[in-house]
């Protein structure tokens, strides 16, 4: 039971950093009313207010998470595949929580509340097959507490790569229009574009301009391709990729002419519904965002010259406007890669030897999963480590950066706060370095960076830039007036904070004073205390009704190669709690069939 | 410090895990503060004093011990992650006894059930009776397994004893079944009597010893000769042992050593 029903709050008196207000770290009092952000409360409404006074504390919007694996058939093979990593990491149920297990790959329950506790209130699932929908909104249902969404993945569908092949642009976009809205999708994710197809043949692409095997479609057409079918469309976020040679010394390269390929592009979003109030541009600026940066910033030629290409990498990205990166950053310890690039994972078995699965997803896609400890002893560990921190200090604008640990890839999300703290002090990463491999600073540029980042930065890092670049900072990632009543308050004054103290800045945002989420209370120092069922956005684009329509004559016409029957495809409305369908391009025929679907 | 004794009330139903029995945990509490440390009988968390009568009891001494008199098959996990510190089990043990310590001894008078002794850190685990499954093994899923300490059994033991054996030793005075060393990747583990199949299966450092007969020889070893009295460390072994090296079926370049007594006519 909540306790505050009408979800109206007053949070006093608090060091208010909100980056996409202009907000750097002014005492400023928030309002929420019926848990959202209003200017003002009428008397009454402020007597019955929970009032929080923030007095000395830093207050940010509540964390969102562009790029996490939380839900979906490869994260549950990752917690079935690993029973050592749930035996030692056990969550004992409350009155009001569940139990929950795992270290590297909680349980969906520990996820939410691990979440929550550590201040994030939205969080998107990076990577969901179309076949796998279902199994990903299954979990993403039982997910308490958050507000979270799923990217499809699109970069080796065999329709998609029929269409680019023959250049058909407007049928591609008919079919992405109709799968996100089949199966509840919210973005578009291309994961080795060409390259996972190959994988059925046990073969991969090497660059960006080999045509594939069969479809006989590049790298180069897909990204091009699947970024002007998300333009056209006008979706809230850009093309999400994960690009092709990820984890390979000497990758900077191919990252970066993939990142010029949708240079010629404008971000053109079309959503239909009404945007909070924000100071800066709350619209995307990017037309691709580059996953996990890290895994692909690597120079020299094999593992041992292996060396960072961030710097070469981040001098691109700083002469551009139109590309977002997530970090992928690596905190050291234990984790589980999971991925859609099957043969990269299976690289990283021949490298290691550590247990492993793949899987190939009919049509559609594939994966890999993979046990993992970095360790900082290991010059490759070391040095990817640094790559890591790189990409996030060197590319100057932080608009154009996310941190991540691509979880749980790089490391959990749960040692987010380790990666402030090292943001945050160039001491606190000279001492690390320490105790690394020499490599850490000889085979990258870390050492001589010497800048820290503020706590303005982190805002920018950790909400509002991932709010905006996946398009939800409509209502995500500030507290202009409109926005959902979502809100961190961390016990941190920033007047007096020492950033040279590591193990202070991970305490403090490891377990925030108060999570607030739609102007409710969800945890208080690390504690749940009430645990809301959390909504699930999705788009719901649209094409012209003519090629949607011939696009469905050739799908009807392949379906005969899956193993589903048509009827069992799509994702029925049931498998979400609180669906918040997000209207795209959307014709007048369709609004008279969809109206009164859309609620918020 | 005490000697604790803990005496079994009755034959327990569903079984007990009772990870609270352990010298460093109870040294310097009060017999009624021991008694009200939480078990878990299923999903009931319990106090052990439902399950145990505790008397404080003999002369001082420098290490806390704690003294079981009676079976204890039915609980599990004594003397988990135990740092320091005597425990004498005058009966039969249950599952995961000793598991994950790191020091001091636990004495089993009976048999010890399976798990005892997993991912064991240091310190000893003596088994004077049989020894059930995965005994001295890493967790499932887990490739590291007991990482120091020893473990002595003196009677058999059963299937995977030593999976992912990566340091310290075990010694067997008995026989065992199948697959024990897999995956081993380092310290030494001693089989007196004989083994049945899959022993030292994907092995890759480490070293077995066997003095009996293995009725199905894990294909993977090649013979590298024959040694009299062969030293391994600090040990050193009696008679004639041919000398394997293997797993070649799990990998290119394994470093499992295998030695056997009885197998030295296959190298004549």
């Amino acid at each position: 039971m909540a306790a505050n029903p009408s979800k109206t709050m007053i949070i006093k008196n608090g060091y208010l950093f909100d980056p996409l207000n202009a907000i750097d770290g002014e005492v400023l009092d928030i309002f929420i009313r019926g848990g959202r952000v209003v200017p003002s409360l009428s008397g009454s409404e402020a007597r019955e207010a929970t009032v929080i006074d923030a007095r000395g504390r830093t207050v940010m919007p509540g964390g969102v998470d562009a790029h996490s694996h939380v839900a979906g058939t490869k994260v549950n093979a990752g917690r079935l595949m690993r029973p050592e990593d749930h035996y030692k990491s056990v969550l004992k149920r409350t009155k009001i929580t569940h139990s929950g297990s795992g270290y590297t790959v909680p349980s969906v329950y520990k996820q939410g509340y691990d979440y929550a506790a550590m201040g994030y209130t939205t969080v998107f699932e990076a990577a969901m097959p179309p076949l796998e929908a279902r199994h990903t909104h299954e979990e993403m249902r039982a997910t308490p507490i958050l507000d979270m969404g799923a990217y499809m993945v699109f970069g080796n569908n065999w329709f998609i790569m029929r269409y680019l092949k023959e250049g058909d642009i407007e049928r591609a976009a008919a079919y992405v229009a109709w799968m996100m809205r089949t199966h509840k999708a919210y973005g578009i994710k291309c994961v080795n574009p060409a390259g996972v197809e190959n994988w059925g043949w046990a073969k991969n692409v090497k660059g960006l301009d080999e045509p594939n095997i069969h479809f006989e479609v590049t790298s180069r057409e897909i990204i091009r391709g699947l970024a002007e079918v998300n333009e056209l469309l006008g979706l809230p976020m850009s093309l999400h990729l994960h690009a092709n040679n990820l984890g390979h010394p000497g990758n900077w390269e191919i990252a970066r002419d993939s990142l010029m390929i949708t240079s010629s592009l404008e971000p053109d979003s079309k959503m239909e519904l009404e945007w909070a109030e924000t100071k800066e541009s709350a619209r995307r600026r990017q037309t691709i965002y580059l996953a996990h940066a890290q895994f692909n910033s690597y120079g020299g030629s094999s593992w041992r010259d292996f060396c960072s290409g961030a710097p070469d990498l981040a001098k691109y990205i700083n002469q551009t406007e139109n590309v977002v990166i997530d970090s992928g950053s690596i905190p050291f310890g234990p984790a589980t890669t999971m991925t859609g690039d099957g043969p990269a994972q299976h690289d990283l078995y021949m490298l290691t030897g550590q247990k492993w699965s793949n899987c190939d997803v009919e049509m559609e896609c594939g994966s890999g999963i993979l046990s993992l400890v970095y360790l900082k002893g290991s010059a490759v560990h070391a040095t990817m480590w640094a790559i890591g921190l790189e990409v996030l200090l060197l590319i100057d604008d932080p608009w154009k950066t996310i941190m991540t640990t691509d979880h749980p890839n790089g490391g959990m999300f749960s040692q987010y706060p380790q990666l402030i703290a090292w943001l945050m002090s160039r001491k606190a990463r000279d001492d690390t370095a320490k105790e690394c491999h020499k490599w850490a600073y000889e085979r990258s540029s870390l050492g001589g960076v010497d800048r820290e980042m503020s706590l303005y930065d982190i805002a920018i890092l950790t909400r509002a830039n991932s709010a905006r670049t996946i398009g939800m900072a409509h209502r995500k990632g500030h507290l202009g007036v409109g926005a959902d009543g979502d809100v961190t308050v961390y016990d941190i004054d920033p007047k007096d904070l020492n950033v040279n103290d590591p193990s202070y800045i991970i305490s403090r945002f490891s377990r925030p004073d108060l999570t607030i989420k739609d102007g409710q209370i969800v945890a208080r120092k690390g504690e749940i205390v009430y645990v809301p069922e959390g909504r699930r956005y999705y788009c719901q684009p649209y094409m012209d009704e003519e090629v949607e329509k011939e696009m469905m004559r050739d799908v009807r016409d392949w379906f005969k190669y899956y193993t589903v029957g048509f009827a069992n495809y799509p994702v029925p409305d049931k498998y979400l709690k609180n669906p918040v369908p997000i209207p795209v391009n959307v014709p007048m025929e369709a609004v008279a069939k969809e109206v009164g679907r859309w609620q918020r | 410090m005490a000697e604790i004794k803990l005496v079994p009330r009755g034959r327990i139903g569903i079984t007990v895990e009772a990870e609270v029995i352990r010298p460093d945990l109870l040294a310097g509490k009060t017999e009624d503060e021991i008694g009200r440390l939480i078990v878990w009988q299923g999903p009931r968390e319990l106090p052990l004093s439902q399950f145990f009568e505790v008397e404080l009891q003999g002369p001082a001494r420098e290490e806390t011990r704690i003294i079981i008199e009676g079976d204890v098959s039915r609980v599990k996990r004594i003397g988990q992650g135990m740092k320091s510190g005597v425990i004498e089990i005058r009966g039969a043990a249950g599952m995961y006894t000793g598991a994950e310590m790191a020091g001091g001894k636990i004495l089993v008078q009976g048999d010890a059930g399976s798990w005892s002794g997993m991912e064991m850190r240091g310190g000893l685990l003596q088994i004077a009776g049989n020894a059930a499954d995965h005994v001295g093994s890493a967790y499932r899923g887990n490739w590291r397994g007991m990482t120091g300490g020893q473990i002595i059994i003196q009677g058999d033991a059963r299937s995977q004893l030593g999976g992912g054996l990566a340091g310290g030793s075990i010694t067997v005075e008995g026989n065992v079944e199948n697959f024990c060393a897999i995956r081993q990747a380092g310290g030494l583990l001693i089989i007196k009597g004989n083994a049945v199949r899959g022993l030292g299966a994907e092995m890759s450092g480490g070293t077995v010893v066997i003095l009996g007969e293995v009725k199905n020889f894990s294909p993977g070893f090649v013979h590298q000769g024959i040694e009299i009295n062969p030293k391994i460390g600090e040990i050193e072994l009696e008679g004639r042992f041919a000398r394997f090296m293997g797993d070649y079926a799990a990998g290119k370049n394994p470093k499992g050593m295998l030695y056997s007594r009885m197998a030295q006519e296959v190298g004549e």
